[in-house]
């Protein structure tokens, strides 16, 4: 995968004109070449701002909306204050509506991401070493399965996925979410090319020499040169089943069962329902209240992921 | 009783209306079904107890539920009610069609209650008893839950249309309220003239609402015999409700607002949609959904399409059905019973739900209650004339949720783009017609 990291770099298509022009060199500032400073450009400055209004601009909708009353959302701006703050009271409008059941549906989320995604991790690893480093027949055709399988959404899975749970009398039961979300073709993927580039194989040879047992190898080894991988693909997983809105749905009847995506859906269709409650509101300080943990896991693991995603990106 | 027809969840309905298809053939035996229950029957079983599982949404059925357990004490009822609409179809088809976890109650719409039927989905409910309760419901929800002989539900509740208004905004504008269409596209342009802002109503293409016009306007486009089915969109009913409705669209006069979005309260509340022609049951969503706005509304007869004559249509209104898989039928039977035909009914009109029952539309009671929300009106009497007027040879296809699914991308384009509503409804009819032979159906252009 392309880093990121690297899109200021000054080959980017910054100067469309052709051939032959100089001015870039002209304008670079004294000093020179400074590795660690890459070239400004004007162009990629604006896309990127323009592409910071369009992720940000939702999410200050969010919040602004998230301190309205029901009828506040109705009669002011999108993207103002209404007249009345009661961002406090719709904190607690939602964990206290329908007895509470916000926070059963946030420890049902956390219990799909820490058995789901938790697991998912695990399994990536261990695959994703096994197939980095050690030959065995078959491996070619376990590559071509998991490519094929990164292709294949989730969604085109689930009503399969359904009629084979339903057979084995796990729907409405969170084995059910937790079971599918373990398996991640593309973390596995991830692990895969990580492992191969970040732990020299030469290093593991050397530990085998000195008597390490392959479970030692592994540990004591491995793992902390994985360490950064191993966030990325936590990081992905979690986002995934954390966000995972149409598993759940088909799976889940029960809403005591439910994760936050489909209990807020929930709570949004009660507006689309005779006599139904419209809480408008709670569905948007529940919303706000549902991505707060995931924007905290980002900002703690940025660094991990970071270094993870541009390892092995540079020969040395 | 939910009108949005869903868009985002469209394939996912298209998904398990072919999976409903596919095991169509492998459901239940029907005949098994067959065999009378006798009140005594019945009675034993709630005298046993046990459990029965409903799937529905209705908000009343709570209190229901807990009258009739207190009641029946040794009944315990198990209300799951946390979705309505595609989700709620969804979730009942995939487990049908899986054969596990089916309820033993399900709410269905009349729309949909004709897929579900068919695919012998739902058990006859004609020997507990309740063809003898023909007589207690008006002609419209009775003539949707049954076919021939069979009773496939109880009606719990009905949506004879009326016309809502925002008097506030038509007073100061001094517009009359229209009681016929030709009228109501007069009043959609002096409202839209007066304030730019403002529109007489808010339509971007819903199944369900162009269904229920089509139905007022003398128009049958489904004409429906067991797998023989007949799409028609070219009668003249259909021309009259295209005539006008074409030109609301082309002078731009509709608020291009999906109904039960914010948007849609929004434009309810702010007087930016000024009217809604809609089913009886809005006025508990009014004062959920638009409480700031009590007092600015009222209700009016529906617009009629010929000065004088008082057609009216159903729009929404759902059934409480036996699943054929769900298990203790008789109890199951006995709580539909109780809240469609019984004591639940003076509860859930209490609560706000509009009912089907003809002895409660005509009672003294129901007709003079007064609607503080609507100004002190006795909207009632507006409804229950409504609901007599509702003729009862309307039938929707057997396949109408996956229809009324792909009504955006056919009928949908009229309201987006240059296609004109009759080469909308056109597409929409082709599109149904090739459905429905891929289906199975025999069909009749």
């Amino acid at each position: 995968m392309s880093s990121p990291l690297t899109t200021a770099s000054p080959a980017a298509p910054a100067e469309p004109a052709g051939p032959g022009r100089r001015a870039p060199r002209l304008r670079r500032p004294r000093g020179g070449h400074q590795p660690g400073r890459p070239k400004r450009s004007v162009l990629l400055t604006v896309l990127a701002s323009l592409v910071v209004l369009y992720t940000v601009v939702p999410l200050i909708w969010l919040a602004v909306n998230a301190t309205k009353t029901q009828s506040g959302l109705a009669d002011s701006s999108g993207l103002w204050f209404a007249r009345d703050f009661a961002l406090w009271d719709n904190v607690r409008e939602t964990f206290t509506y329908d007895d509470g059941v916000f926070t059963r549906w946030l420890l049902n989320t956390l219990l799909y991401v820490v058995l789901g995604a938790g697991g998912a991790t695990l399994l990536a690893v261990l695959g994703g070493y096994a197939l980095a480093k050690f030959a065995f027949p078959g491996k070619r055709g376990i590559f071509a399965l998991v490519i094929g399988a990164v292709a294949v959404p989730g969604t085109a899975l689930a009503v399969p996925t359904f009629l084979m749970f339903s057979k084995m009398g796990l729907t409405d039961t969170p084995w059910a979410v937790i079971i599918p979300s373990l398996v991640s073709p593309f973390g596995l993927y991830l692990m895969w090319v990580f492992a191969t580039e970040a732990i020299p194989t030469e290093l593991l040879e050397a530990a085998r020499i000195d008597g390490a047992g392959e479970a030692r190898t592994f540990f004591r080894v491995a793992l902390p040169l994985l360490a950064p991988g191993i966030v990325t693909v936590l990081l992905f997983t979690t986002v995934a089943t954390w966000n995972n809105y149409f598993l759940p749905l088909i799976m889940l009847k029960d809403p005591d069962w439910y994760p936050l995506t489909l209990g807020l859906s929930a709570w949004n269709s009660q507006a689309e329902t005779i006599g139904g409650d419209v809480i408008f509101n709670l569905v948007i300080t529940g919303s706000l209240l549902t991505i707060l943990p995931l924007i905290a896991a980002f900002l703690l693991l940025q660094k991990y992921w970071q270094s993870g995603l541009s390892a092995g990106s540079v020969k040395e | 009783m939910r009108r949005k027809t869903g868009r985002l969840l469209r394939g996912l309905a298209l998904l398990s209306t072919l999976a409903l298809g596919a095991t169509a053939c492998g459901g239940s035996d029907d005949s098994s079904d067959t065999k009378a229950v006798s009140a005594g029957d019945i009675q034993a079983a709630l005298k046993k107890g046990g459990s029965v599982t409903v799937w529905a949404w209705e908000p009343t059925l709570k209190s229901v539920a807990a009258d009739f357990q207190k009641k029946y004490p040794k009944v315990k009822i198990n209300l799951v009610s946390e979705r309505s609409g595609d989700k709620h179809y969804t979730a009942l088809s995939n487990a049908i069609s899986a054969g596990k976890g089916v309820p033993d109650v399900a709410q269905v719409e009349y729309f949909a209650l004709g897929q579900y039927a068919l695919t012998k989905g739902l058990s006859d409910l004609a020997p507990y008893g309740a063809d003898k309760l023909a007589s207690k419901y008006t002609p419209g929800p009775w003539n949707a839950v049954t076919e021939g002989d069979k009773v496939y539900g109880l009606p719990m509740d009905s949506g004879p249309m009326a016309l809502f208004y925002n008097k506030k905004v038509f007073d100061k504008y001094k517009i009359a309220v229209p009681t016929t269409w030709d009228e109501y596209l007069d009043a959609a342009r002096k409202l839209h003239k007066a304030d730019p802002k403002a529109y007489i109503a808010n339509d971007a293409g819903d199944a369900g609402f162009t269904t229920s016009m089509l139905w007022q306007a003398g128009s049958r486009p489904y004409q429906v015999d067991g797998t023989k089915v007949k799409i028609d969109f070219s009668d003249a009913g259909a021309t009259k409700f295209e005539a006008v409705w074409q030109k609301l669209i082309d002078e731009k006069l509709l608020a291009p607002v999906n109904g039960w979005t914010d948007d849609w309260y929004k434009g309810l509340g702010d007087g930016t949609i000024a009217t809604l022609a809609t089913g009886a049951w809005m006025p508990a969503n009014f004062v959920t959904g638009v409480p700031d706005a009590a007092g600015d509304w009222r209700a009016a007869a529906l617009p009629a399409w010929t000065a004088g004559e008082k057609a009216s249509a159903e729009n929404g209104g759902s059934s409480l059905t036996l699943p054929a898989l769900g298990k203790n039928k008789e109890l199951a039977y006995a709580f539909v019973e109780y809240a469609n035909s019984g004591d639940g009914i003076a509860t859930r009109v209490k609560e706000g739900a509009f009912p089907a029952t003809k002895a409660e539309l005509e009672s003294p009671d129901f007709q003079s209650t007064k609607f503080e929300y609507f100004g002190g009106q006795e909207a009632n009497k507006i409804f229950a004339e409504s609901a007599a007027n509702v003729a009862d040879d309307w039938s929707y296809l057997p396949f109408q949720p996956y229809a009324n699914s792909i009504f955006n991308d056919t009928v949908g384009k009229a309201y987006v783009s240059g296609t004109t509503l009759a080469d909308g409804l056109k597409a929409w009819q082709d599109a149904s017609v090739k459905y429905g032979e891929e289906q199975g159906f025999t069909v009749e252009k």
